[in-house]
């Protein structure tokens, strides 16, 4: 028996050892894995990285399987929607998880650059890794636009309508922008075929690049922690940061756990109630989509009500763009934006604090907000709240110049 | 290899008129994947001219019909309907339609080439809704008390000439499509020509 094995094991190293000898097999496996380094005080927050890209292969994986039965034109579409639905076996479980998954996107990622606000993660050196992460996330939110036209229904529509006229807003190339991004005069089986492609090939491409970009920046320059200390400081004499472990088998378990959870969570969704109350499918999109009647009541899908309530709240049609606009790309700016020597709230003054709690509620608020009609009260909420919004950018410079913040320790706490 | 004798000069032209070369390429190649993406010939014919009946249109009353894909209402005023239209110049926020679009001979109060027949665009000039209509007395806000045009994606609102209230998202009023009378109860909306 035991030569059996030592037969086992001697043939499996010498097929790796033929593979290392002709691609890095082995060393890949060292730098991005066994021997890269990560702070050994990640917390919960910590978990949201591995699950964006847990979600995305659910995407993929979905996606794939549902472009199977689905017909992209004006005249099909809705029905083979139904007909993925009612007909195709398993149809229903495949399409409730990409849905839902769509959803589930947001939620990752919105916390995922939460934790970046609170421990200061886009400060040096980490820019490029925040701005290669800003665009995924404006891919990601350029992708599921796309994928919603795709059911056709009366909220698919109208939504996208809307979007586009967006465009259509800019002074002089504005209309010819619009009706080139439809190539009709209105949305129509030509704008459907279109977001058809972008939604199934070249954005899906576009966020595997960046997201290759993305891990490969990280890698470099290697995490944050909730502590904000650099554990590159504080090397060993083989050069291992001392407050470092290894990502396999260290965190790989810890993401496991957190896949785990998170798979539970998401499953509840899938199984027990898809439609979220018609936050994630939206009733109006039941209907198949009549360009002629708009649906009594509109809102985008919930991940990008609060831009849409900045959108509402100014009473100007290119303001309004404008504003829209910067609300989501601002982000961009936060590097330099944040003048503060502490990265991490842990460390930092009231000013901060204050200021991320006060953004955090404009931005649940102005999420309901752009759920609701419009009446007077809650424009002039809107309003209020798009203020604090902006304020929470445009005066960083000033209120975490002159913060009270404490003394950063020189390693990590264990807490 | 020896590089002492190397020409640098020469090399950056090189490497300058490649770069130029291959730019003027690279942009004359994307030339076709962009215009690709313009409307088709296809989509472009469909904007033929529709033929509108009004004959049995009651006054008071609104039909929608479709031309190049967009919704053309054709609303039947009644008396009071236009009397109401003359005593908003107030409250819309471009009463003589100015920065408005329309065809000269629908730029008047009542924006129409027949006051009793309002022709415009169902497409809201904010961001492309359809506004719903509303009769006098439905709704008790006071832009659209006597009726009018309310559009349900960023509450703009028009009142039955097509005016857009002050205060609203959107910039301008409803646009007139050209159009022109076959005979009293036949409408050609999309051609003008030759109209008197």
């Amino acid at each position: 028996m035991a030569n059996i094995e030592k037969q086992v094991v001697e043939g499996l190293t010498g097929l790796r050892d033929w593979v290392d000898a002709r691609f890095p097999l082995v060393k890949s496996w060292n730098e991005h894995l066994a021997k890269y380094y990560a702070p050994k005080n990640f917390n919960f927050w910590y978990f949201f990285g591995s699950l964006a890209l847990l979600v995305l292969v659910i995407q993929i994986l979905t996606g794939i399987w549902l472009t199977m039965n689905y017909k992209p034109s004006a005249e099909g579409a809705f029905a083979s929607v139904e007909y993925i639905m009612r007909d195709v076996e398993w149809g229903w479980f495949i399409r409730y998880m990409h849905s839902t998954g769509a959803s589930a996107f947001f939620v990752v990622i919105f916390l995922h650059m939460f934790r970046t606000l609170l421990y200061g993660s886009y400060k040096k050196p980490r820019e490029l890794l925040w701005l290669s992460g800003m665009a995924l996330y404006l891919v990601i939110m350029g992708e599921a636009f796309f994928g919603y036209l795709l059911p056709w229904g009366q909220m698919s529509y109208w939504g996208a309508k809307v979007i586009i006229s967006l465009f259509g807003a800019l002074p002089i190339i504005g209309p010819d922008l619009a009706e080139w991004i439809r190539g009709d005069f209105v949305v129509s089986d030509v704008t459907l075929n279109r977001f058809f492609a972008l939604h199934v090939i070249a954005f899906p491409l576009l966020i595997l690049g960046l997201v290759g970009f993305h891990i490969l920046a990280l890698h470099e320059v290697g995490s944050n922690n909730p502590d904000g200390v650099e554990i590159k400081k504080n090397k060993n004499a083989e050069g291992i940061p001392l407050d470092g472990i290894p990502f396999h088998p260290y965190y790989t378990v810890k993401d496991i756990f957190g896949v785990v959870v998170f798979l539970i969570f998401f499953f509840a969704v899938v199984f027990f109630t898809p439609e979220m109350g018609g936050y994630f499918l939206e009733h109006a999109n039941f209907t198949p989509a009549d360009p002629f009647t708009t649906p009594a009541h509109i809102a985008p899908v919930w991940y990008f009500t609060p831009f849409y309530a900045i959108l509402r709240a100014v009473p100007d049609k290119l303001g309004g763009v404008i504003a829209m606009g910067l609300a989501v790309n601002i982000f961009l700016l936060l590097p330099w934006l944040d003048r503060s020597p502490v990265k991490s709230i842990r460390y930092r003054g009231m000013n901060y604090r204050i200021a991320l709690t006060a953004f955090v509620i404009s931005f649940v608020s102005l999420g309901w907000l752009g759920m609701q009609g419009v009446t007077p009260l809650y424009t002039w909420m809107a309003r209020f709240f798009s203020v604090v919004y902006f304020s929470f950018f445009l005066l960083m410079p000033f209120y975490t110049a002159f913060d009270n913040d404490k003394a950063v320790p020189d390693r990590v706490t264990d807490k | 290899m020896d590089n002492s004798n190397v020409d640098k000069s020469r090399r950056r032209f090189l490497t300058a008129a490649a770069t130029v070369v291959g730019g003027v390429g690279t942009v004359a190649g994307a030339v076709p994947f962009i215009a690709t993406m313009a409307p088709s010939e296809k989509t472009k014919a469909v904007g033929a001219p529709v033929e509108i009946d009004i004959s049995k249109l009651q006054p008071g009353e609104r039909i929608i019909e479709e031309w190049q894909g967009k919704p053309v209402w054709v609303l039947r005023r009644t008396k009071e309907m236009l009397e109401d239209i003359s005593t908003q110049a107030d409250v819309v926020s471009d009463p003589a339609s100015d920065s408005s679009a329309q065809p000269e001979y629908a730029k008047n109060e009542y924006r129409a080439r027949k006051g009793e027949y309002l022709v415009v665009l169902g497409v809201c000039t904010h961001l492309g809704c359809a506004p719903k209509f509303i009769q006098k007395g439905m709704d008790d806000s006071v832009s659209a008390e006597k009726g009018g045009f309310s559009c349900p994606c960023h509450g703009s609102r028009f009142d039955l000439a097509g005016r857009v209230f002050k205060g609203v998202p959107a910039p301008t009023n409803l646009v007139v499509p050209p159009y022109k009378f076959l005979s009293p109860s036949r409408l050609l909306v999309g051609d003008d020509s030759e109209a008197v």
